[in-house]
């Protein structure tokens, strides 16, 4: 299912009156469809398996992941990595230690009680939570109907944006001095050229230029369960790990949801009859018919 | 209570007749479980209880997030995480205290309205109205206050924005904003304190829902007719009520069971999808969000604290008249509270004799807009304040402050009410009658 969606993102609601300036900026969102939407969705663990491994081969490069414990990696409902596997897979990773030597600390592998490092490049974000903290698109009007409607979240923003690299549009190529960093169609808070503005300031083109070069062109790995690794796949790949580090407990969540929605149904209809009978006698219609 | 004649507690066995003597407590708990009730109460009169289980619920939700959560601004948003992945279960008690802020304010707003409908706040019921708006007000410091723990990046921008408004009081302003926030901007001191105000006010709604409930056991429960039960003697009083256990309690029950089933949907498989992600960003004092923007139950009024911009005339002529003292971040302060203070003095502005909605066919319409006003600046509060929605948001504050100021206390004149039905029971009557057909001559109301 690759519907592509234009979606208005409504930028800069300041407050007062002499900070009132907005812009909007047309971002185009692909909606992808992935195994963990709807109340009965869960994660692929397989999918998962495979974002790891995009995310460990590529964009640990620069990226932490600071809020994920290595331990987590077995979770039967995430990743599920056999557990020789995790332990394996942290000791590539290096921790600073402040009890070791003597106080002074020092570096040592990783263990499963471990977390990821941080990022190792002060401009690029933690991705832990990026899932969850890119997932509102707010439209449209501001209603955020699509993401209610569409399930849309902070996965397939992702997956748009690690495909969303295109090449510079021509109001853009005519500049005098180019802009910084690369154009990007489903990018809305980076640099945008005043040559791709009409004469209201409004965008003419989609997205806008951001400071991190395309991680991802396709056959960048290869999958060990031999799947092929188109950069359509592996950019859903990684969405999908990443939107399991955002939501470890989704699973267990949709699961109490779905048991607590019986139960209150089901009370719910226990009280009713209850209730029809306890005040069925002080009804007239009732004792009409009595 | 109630001043509704009816069946008192006796105290049966010896040791009942004991504690009776010396502490009146099952008589008090007799007495208010079993306080006569109309009969004729609607839909509308469940979220009262509603409102209590949410309070409940979050008290509790509460308190154990509080076993795992470090007020601290470097270890704030970490240790919600915490709680999010390493606390047993502490994922869905996180998302029951941040959705039932969401189910709290949905019921807060219904009960309000279903008040201002019915009448709720006139005579002889006012202290249970102003007592209701205090809670309202509490509430929505709570809520303010809980959002900031998070440490996110709309908890540290909303909250500089929002104490920012105290900044804007003349001459004292500064001063005021450092002493809220214990320094000159939002750090520490204010995360430590909005922390110990924001345990310490849900037990001080806890009392207030007491008072509240006291108030209206005192002059007894509102009806959809507005009209008074009678009080002439026991056998008319059981006529138009019935004891509120079990018939009250179960029917509330029944409407809480449903509202929990869809609450438990939103938190089972929605979570998020009343916030705003950029709260799972870590605060940055460096970089502020391109726009804040409140949680959605702030939204109505923060669209009046924005409508009134320095070239609306009022807010000109104001500034002219004080010397410049009131400008218009000042008058959009003032606006907002004022929006509050306006709904609070109902019962004064209102001259209508007749309490429900239900008789007054030119109020029903009045009202109506305003239920449609509210929702608009709900929308609107939400949008860049550009055109069009700065002239929609000017609109709909004005109507709002038209509603209460102009229209409650003209309408009392201007309108002929419709006849009211002689007796509760009569209304009661006459509703299933005509759902039966056929008997509704026998009841006719007001014959």
């Amino acid at each position: 299912m690759f519907r592509k969606l234009s979606l208005t993102t409504m930028t800069a609601l300041a407050l007062g009156a002499g900070a009132a300036h907005a812009a909007s900026v047309e971002v185009e969102i692909t909606d992808y469809a992935f195994p963990f939407e709807g109340p009965f969705g869960s994660y692929d663990s397989n999918q998962l398996q495979r974002g790891l491994k995009v995310y460990t081969e590529i964009c640990s490069a620069c990226h932490g992941l600071e809020l994920v414990a290595f331990r987590t990696l077995s979770d039967e409902t995430g990743p599920a990595l056999p557990e020789e596997q995790m332990r394996a897979y942290a000791e590539n990773f290096e921790v600073f230690d402040q009890a070791l030597d003597d106080g002074f600390g020092d570096f040592r592998a990783a263990t499963p009680a471990d977390r990821y490092p941080e990022s190792s490049l002060s401009n690029a974000p933690d991705l832990s939570l990026m899932a969850k903290s890119r997932a509102g698109f707010h439209g449209p009007y501001g209603t955020g109907i699509s993401q209610l409607i569409n399930g849309m979240g902070g996965a397939e923003y992702i997956a748009s944006l690690l495909t969303g690299y295109e090449e510079e549009p021509e109001c853009a190529l005519e500049m005098e001095t180019p802009m910084d960093g690369y154009y990007n169609i489903a990018f809305a808070n980076g640099g945008f050229p005043e040559a791709c503005k009409d004469e209201h300031g409004h965008h003419t083109v989609p997205g806008s230029w951001i400071s991190m070069a395309p991680p991802l062109y396709g056959d960048d790995l290869d999958y060990d369960d031999g799947t092929e690794a188109t950069l359509e796949q592996s950019a859903q790949d990684v969405a999908a790990f990443l939107m399991w580090t955002a939501e470890p407990k989704m699973t267990a969540r949709k699961q109490a949801g779905m048991t607590g929605v019986l139960f209150l149904s089901l009370l719910a209809v226990l009280l009713y009859l209850t209730n029809k009978k306890l005040w069925a006698p002080h009804k007239p219609k009732y004792k009409d018919e009595a | 209570m109630a001043g509704i004649p009816h069946d008192h507690y006796e105290p049966s066995s010896n040791g009942e007749k004991w504690l009776h003597k010396r502490l009146p407590i099952l008589g008090i708990a007799y007495d208010t479980l079993m306080i006569p009730t109309p009969k004729n109460l609607n839909w509308m009169w469940i979220w009262g209880i509603v409102l209590t289980f949410t309070l409940v619920l979050q008290i509790v939700t509460g308190i154990v997030l509080v076993m795992h959560y470090v007020p601290h601004v470097d270890m704030a948003f970490e240790s919600v995480e915490h709680i999010m992945r390493n606390v047993n279960g502490g994922h869905m008690i996180r998302y029951f205290h941040s959705n039932g802020a969401s189910l709290f304010f949905i019921a807060v707003y219904l009960h309000i309205f279903r008040s201002l409908y019915y009448g709720n706040y006139k005579a002889p019921r006012e202290v249970t109205w102003i007592i209701g708006m205090l809670m309202y007000l509490l509430m929505m410091g709570t809520a303010f206050m809980g959002y900031v723990l998070p440490w996110g990046q709309m908890s540290f921008h909303g909250t500089a924005v929002i104490t920012g408004l105290f900044g804007a009081v003349p001459f004292v302003g500064e001063a005021l904003q450092t002493w809220l926030l214990g320094a000159s901007a939002v750090g520490q001191p204010a995360l430590n304190r909005f922390f110990s105000l924001h345990y310490l006010m849900p037990f001080i709604l806890l009392g207030l829902t007491i008072v509240h409930i006291w108030a209206f056991h005192t002059t007894g429960n509102n009806n959809p007719t507005g009209v008074e039960v009678r009080r002439t003697s026991k056998e008319d009083a059981a006529k138009d009520t019935l004891p509120f256990w079990p018939y009250f309690v179960i029917k509330d029950l029944f409407a809480l069971a449903i509202i929990l089933a869809v609450f438990m949907a939103i938190v089972g498989f929605m979570p998020n999808y009343l916030g705003h992600p950029d709260n799972y960003i870590p605060a940055n004092p460096l970089a502020t969000p391109s726009h804040i923007v409140p949680e959605w139950y702030f939204l109505p009024f923060y669209a009046i604290l924005r409508a009134f911009t320095a070239d609306v005339w009022v807010v000109q002529i104001v500034n002219f008249l004080t010397f410049g003292i009131i400008d218009a971040k000042f008058f959009g302060v003032l606006a907002m509270f004022g929006a509050i203070a306006v709904m609070a003095l109902a019962p004064w502005l209102d001259t209508s004799t007749v309490r429900s909605g239900r008789y007054r066919p030119m109020f029903k319409w009045w009202f109506a807009l305003l239920v449609v006003d509210f929702i608009v600046l709900m929308w609107v509060g939400a949008q860049a304040a550009e055109f069009p929605y700065d002239w929609i948001s000017l609109i709909a504050s004005t109507y709002w402050f038209a509603y209460f100021l102009v229209i409650l206390p003209l309408l009392g004149v201007l309108e002929k009410p419709l006849p009211l039905p002689e007796t509760i029971e009569a209304d009661y009557a006459a509703h299933y009658a005509s759902k039966t057909g056929g008997t509704k001559t026998i009841v006719n109301p007001a014959e």
